[in-house]
């Protein structure tokens, strides 16, 4: 028989038991996770460039998530003055809606609402489509015929997303100001010099580069999980589906996570 | 020649290899059968370096590929192909892409640098260039894995790797790939290991070998294969549901 200590005993055993084995677990994926962006730092400065692919690659993360960056943009900027001028009518502060939708949009939102977009269109497609190559046996074909992964697929990938990220968010923050503009002259009936005093007064080529900087780490984010991601699928077609889904959930969740550190960090720079 | 030494492969619990031993001769065709799930295909990985082994030697000309750092693993497998089972032609390229993909992106070649070549390696796998730029979905099973060792052959390999090539092909397509396999095999004198099911290798094949249980349970002359009284390869190759090879049928059989 045993007794309520025997019990208590062995559901501790069992519970440190499990807790070991996640954390070995947990470890063990985000060192592969981290030794896979390294091998693909190493590649990137020991082999040569794919600068063909690397643009290929732009066009299709850059000119085919334009559209969606655009309208995410304008929407936010135009409900961003709607709500501002609601709370700035109470305190009589109304002409600082220019100031607080452009600094809103290029500090915060532009990058952040670029890398959310980005990763829901082309993180998971990147993490499809290498998926799908892995399942395939197309990667080891690749390795067959002695061309390197990594050069071949993940670099170009990670170094277009970086170098794009910046311009699609700076379309946002550009569409987002527009948008805030049309709501407050022509919705709220506001003066025009109000709104871009505003913004030429308070505005700093500061805000804007700090902006610019998170958007390419985003864009790092995004580009190396689907990758990791892709690049570590098993288990046939739903292994595709779940690598896809995974990949933006975790760049989400790193994007909204880096964004509060990148923020404090660049506060200091 | 390829000498496999005590060779182990384990994921997880799973033991897949259980130590097998087997010297590939050069230049003869060397086929490796067995049922499915038995690891053969594993087995072909791991002497192409895409699966490392858990334990024991590959032996390529005497030297261990096992024990070898990666830089120095480039000049071995520069001498190896490897044809897929289902051919894993990159769907994104079309077939001079495929073919071509390791002359560009490893030897710096342009697009007319390339074409002859490729246009050789197609006529050798009885591929006109009508398929030259078409996508691996405009094509047939059979033409794919064509293609497929078009695109081994371009690096001029001395030894191939074969994994399944016959299967999901009809009956008719199956001989013609059989021809194939032993007109490069005859004309470029290749050493050749084939992984199949498909017993119609053995009127090609210099040697077999059986894998069962993680380990080579035969290993012989391809032409005397039917004549031999190894209880495994008896069963094997006639396809009997009684023997040492436990099937799900006798399973069944032992439980009435």
């Amino acid at each position: 028989m045993l007794t309520t200590n025997g019990v208590l005993k062995i559901m501790v055993t069992a519970l440190v038991n499990s807790l070991g084995r996640h954390t070995l677990l947990i470890c063990s994926r985000v060192g592969a996770f981290v030794v896979f962006f390294f091998n693909a730092v190493k590649t990137f400065f020991s082999t040569k460039l794919k600068v063909e692919k690397t643009i290929f690659h732009m066009e299709r993360i850059g000119v085919d998530s334009l559209l969606i960056v655009i309208l995410t943009g304008t929407f936010t900027g135009m409900v961003f003055a709607l709500q501002s001028y609601i709370g700035f009518k109470r305190v009589g502060g109304e002409q600082f809606i220019g100031t607080i939708v452009a600094l809103g949009m290029i500090r915060e939102l532009g990058p952040v609402l670029t890398g959310l977009m980005v990763t829901g269109r082309a993180g998971s497609a990147i993490a499809a489509e290498i998926g799908s190559m892995r399942i395939t046996e197309q990667i080891d074909a690749l390795k067959t015929l002695l061309v390197n992964p990594f050069q071949y697929l993940v670099v170009p990938r990670i170094l277009a997303s970086i170098i794009i990220m910046p311009l699609l968010a700076l379309f946002c923050m550009i569409c987002g100001i527009f948008g805030g503009y049309f709501v407050c002259v022509h919705v709220l009936e506001l003066s025009p010099e109000d709104y871009t005093s505003g913004i030429k007064n308070y505005v700093e080529m500061h805000d804007i580069w700090g902006g610019l900087i998170k958007s390419s780490a985003f864009g790092l984010i995004l580009s190396w999980v689907g990758s990791y991601k892709g690049y570590t699928t098993s288990g046939g077609a739903r292994g595709v589906g779940e690598s896809t889904t995974k990949s933006v959930v975790i760049a989400s969740i790193l994007i909204l996570i880096f964004n509060f550190f990148l923020t404090k960090l660049l506060e200091h720079l | 020649m390829i000498e496999l030494k005590n060779l182990h492969k384990q994921f997880g619990e799973k033991e897949v290899t259980r130590g097998v031993n087997l010297a590939i001769p050069d230049g003869k065709m060397t086929c490796i059968i067995g049922r499915s799930g038995e690891g053969k295909s594993v087995l072909l990985k791991q002497i192409i370096g895409l699966i490392q082994p858990t334990s024991g030697e590959i032996l390529v000309n005497g030297v261990d590929i096992t024990k070898l750092p990666e830089r120095d693993l480039m000049p071995y497998f520069q001498q190896f192909g490897y044809v897929f089972q289902f051919a894993a032609l990159l769907d994104s390229l079309n077939v001079f892409e495929n073919i071509a993909i390791t002359l560009i992106e490893n030897k710096g070649m342009r697009e007319k640098e390339a074409l002859p070549l490729v246009r050789e390696k197609l006529s050798l796998v009885n591929l006109n260039e009508e398929v030259l730029y078409k996508f691996p979905s405009e094509l047939s099973g059979g033409m794919k894995k064509r293609v497929g060792l078009a695109r081994t052959l371009i690096t001029n390999p001395k030894i191939i790797l074969y994994d399944e090539p016959t299967t999901g092909l009809d009956p008719i397509t199956s001989h013609v790939i059989h021809e194939l396999m032993d007109d490069m095999q005859k004309k470029l004198h290749l050493t050749s290991v084939v992984v199949t099911h498909d017993v119609e290798f053995f009127k090609y094949a210099d040697y077999v070998a059986l894998l069962h249980d993680g380990k080579i349970q035969y290993y012989g002359d391809a032409k005397t294969i039917w004549e031999s009284d190894n209880p495994y390869i008896y069963q094997f190759i006639r396809g009997l549901t009684t023997g040492p090879i436990q099937t799900e049928i006798s399973h069944t059989k032992d439980s009435y």
